[in-house]
């Protein structure tokens, strides 16, 4: 012990020892599978899996759809946050509730079950769908944009949550303050507001663009999986998870190191415990 | 400064529970100190003035613009009302420096970046902040954020300041010198400015005048001094209750217009300029012989009244003939043991002593 430089003198009120035992098995179930992984990959053939056409293509449909997507998910989501955490509509009170259950949905609907309702919204029967293909011969499902809208659907609540969450914390007064120094709303926003929630912001689009790398029900059902079109990774790691094993794994080690790197990188505020 | 307009206002705001109705006027370079109990009404009358509230009823002009008139369908949104605020926060932008804080407001207006830049530079050595430009607000200290915060309101140079208990969370260390640099950025710029105060020492250094308000009314207003010294509400009784002798700094002592030297330790005020003694009136020694030795201050009075405050009596003083008229008011508290033991009466004429490290000498602003 005297060669211990650092003793912690902080000794805390103590945790009930059986509390160590169910943790265990609940840090077991999310590291195991990973580790499992590890062990069944054939690391000899791993450049030559990974370098493979089909799986080139997947990664960058992967990367690019994602991206779009983030992208749509911050032109879209974020005045809608913005307007969640601070528009006052004094007629109708409930209505941002109403509103704010509604964004939510995706969060906890089964995705394929959104990809549907966009297939029967924007397929060629659909309610928008029809009017697209009738008017300009668009059809939307099963191609690129459909990867995107189905990412879009699903990671958008992510970077609304996370979004609204940060303008809430920083509050109203020093937009107030700006207000009274004489900027505009407009300037208070992008001087003020804009810059206070910026890491709410980066983990929000952190957060939306690893739900987009790992989209697969919404896509499956709504784009199906064409390869270049719109066979991202993880359908691609579904699709060969029978014929082809080795390299299945080979890209879910892909995946997982993508989502490393997302989580080590773009950690949310308050999620490293240290808030 | 600019800021030489004054301010006129009439209006009303019914809320559940509460209703305000005030009216008042403020003189072009004139400080207006609104005292009053919590509930009283104080930030619903200064968000009505900032133009976070709009009213039911009335007419705001400063200078000579309209910014609220009801009845007209009138309300100039606050970012146009040349109306500034320093809170009892700081609330400095976090992500900006000390001088880009102070430039936001001229910038907003369209001052370009170096000359903006210049003059927050000027305002943050004026507050004395001046090398410490270029610090985040992180890094500042909560005295030093309120001087910047300070320097950022007076930068756009607003018609009229809004002073909100601009010192209520300073560090009891900070706030003496936040408290007298306030005074002299506030009277030599000719700030026209409004100041929400529980605290009479704010009042009597900073206002001209004070208006108490109470249940969203103003239930008293007049002279800082005179409010102070002879309240007539029971709150302004209870905030102020101290004694106040006004005269005119002298040597580390306050000198009376009748040449009365009252010995004290002075607050940062130069020779020759007015001031007031102030000292609370359970520091006030009560004798029927005049006390010998030690320096102390004594007066000679005429007592007025005796009331029963708790477990003190306040012995209320005037003036008895030949005596100067600030003895006038002067109030001592003392236990009724010693009332019983003095046997003295209302009528009877006794000592007022008070030790000089009792005493606090401060400048007023007029």
């Amino acid at each position: 012990m005297t060669a211990r430089t650092t003793v912690r003198h902080e000794t805390g009120v103590g945790l009930p020892w059986w509390m160590w035992i169910p943790a265990t098995i609940g840090f077991a179930l999310i590291a195991l599978p990973v580790f499992g992984l590890l062990l069944r990959a054939d690391w000899a053939a791993m450049p030559s899996l990974l370098l493979s056409d089909s799986a080139l293509d997947a990664l960058r449909l992967s990367l690019i759809t994602a991206a779009v997507s983030t992208f749509l998910c911050l032109l879209f989501g974020g005045p809608l946050a913005v307007i969640l955490a601070r528009a006052r509509l004094e007629q109708r009170p409930r209505l941002l509730g109403a509103i704010r259950s509604i964004v939510l949905l995706p969060l906890v609907l089964p995705p394929v079950v959104g990809g549907l309702a966009l297939l029967f919204l924007l397929g060629r029967t659909g309610l928008v769908g029809r009017g697209l293909d009738l008017a300009f011969g668009i059809t939307v499902p099963f191609s690129t944009a459909a990867v995107i809208l189905a990412q879009t659907f699903v990671a958008m609540p992510f970077l609304v949550v996370s979004l609204e969450g940060a303008l809430r914390t920083a509050g109203e007064r020093y937009e107030a303050v700006a207000a009274t120094l004489g900027a505009s709303p407009a300037l208070a926003f992008r001087r003020v507001t804009v810059p206070l929630v910026l890491p709410g912001l980066a983990s929000g689009l952190v957060l939306a663009f690893a739900r987009c790398m790992g989209e697969f029900g919404a896509t499956i059902s709504f784009a199906g999986s064409l390869e270049g079109t719109t066979r991202t990774l993880p359908l691609l790691v579904y699709l060969q998870r029978e014929s082809d094993e080795s390299g299945a794994v080979a890209l879910s080690l892909l995946l997982v190191v993508v989502s490393l790197v997302v989580i080590v990188v773009g950690r949310p505020r308050g999620m490293d415990g240290r808030g | 400064m600019s800021g030489s307009v004054g301010l006129s206002l009439q209006a009303s705001l019914h809320r559940a529970g509460f209703s305000l109705e005030v009216a008042l006027d403020v003189a072009p370079g004139e400080v207006l100190a609104v005292l009053g109990p919590n509930g009283a009404g104080k930030s619903t009358l200064l968000g009505i003035l900032s133009g976070l509230l709009r009213p039911d009823s009335g007419h705001l002009r400063v200078g000579d613009r309209t910014l609220v008139d009801v009845a007209a369908g009138e309300f100039v949104p606050v970012h146009r009302r040349g109306v500034g605020l320093l809170a009892q926060q700081a609330l400095l932008f976090p992500h900006l420096s000390a001088t880009a804080n102070v430039a936001f407001g001229p910038r907003a207006r369209g001052v370009p970046r170096a000359e903006a830049d210049e003059r927050a530079r000027e305002l943050l050595a004026q507050v004395g902040v001046g090398e410490l430009a270029d610090r985040r607000p992180s890094q500042l200290s909560g005295g030093q954020q309120q001087r910047v915060a300070l320097a950022r309101a007076l930068a756009p140079q607003p018609g009229l300041l809004l002073l909100d208990e601009p010192l209520a969370a300073l560090d009891v260390d900070a706030t003496p010198a936040m408290r007298t640099l306030l005074r002299r950025v506030i009277r030599d710029g000719k700030q026209t400015a409004l100041l929400v105060t529980h605290d009479a020492l704010d009042a009597l250094v900073l206002a001209d005048r004070v208006v108490v308000l109470s249940g969203g009314r103003i239930a008293e207003q007049g002279a800082t001094r005179d409010v102070l010294a002879r309240p007539r509400s029971s709150f302004s009784a209870r905030i102020a209750g101290l004694d106040l002798i006004p005269g005119v700094a002298s040597a580390g002592a306050l000198r009376t217009a009748d040449g009365v030297d009252i010995h004290g330790s002075s607050v940062e005020v130069a020779d020759g300029e007015p001031a007031v003694a102030v000292f609370p009136p359970s520091a006030v020694s009560v004798h029927t012989e005049r006390p010998s030795g030690s320096p102390r201050n004594v007066f000679r009075v005429r007592l007025a009244a005796l009331e029963p405050r708790g477990d003190t009596v306040r012995l209320r003083a005037a003036a008895p003939d030949g005596a100067p008229a600030w003895v006038d008011g002067l109030a001592a508290d003392v236990t009724p043991a010693a009332v019983a033991e003095m046997g003295v009466d209302p009528g009877d004429d006794v000592w007022f002593a008070v030790k000089a490290a009792e005493v606090a000498v401060h400048g007023t602003h007029t």
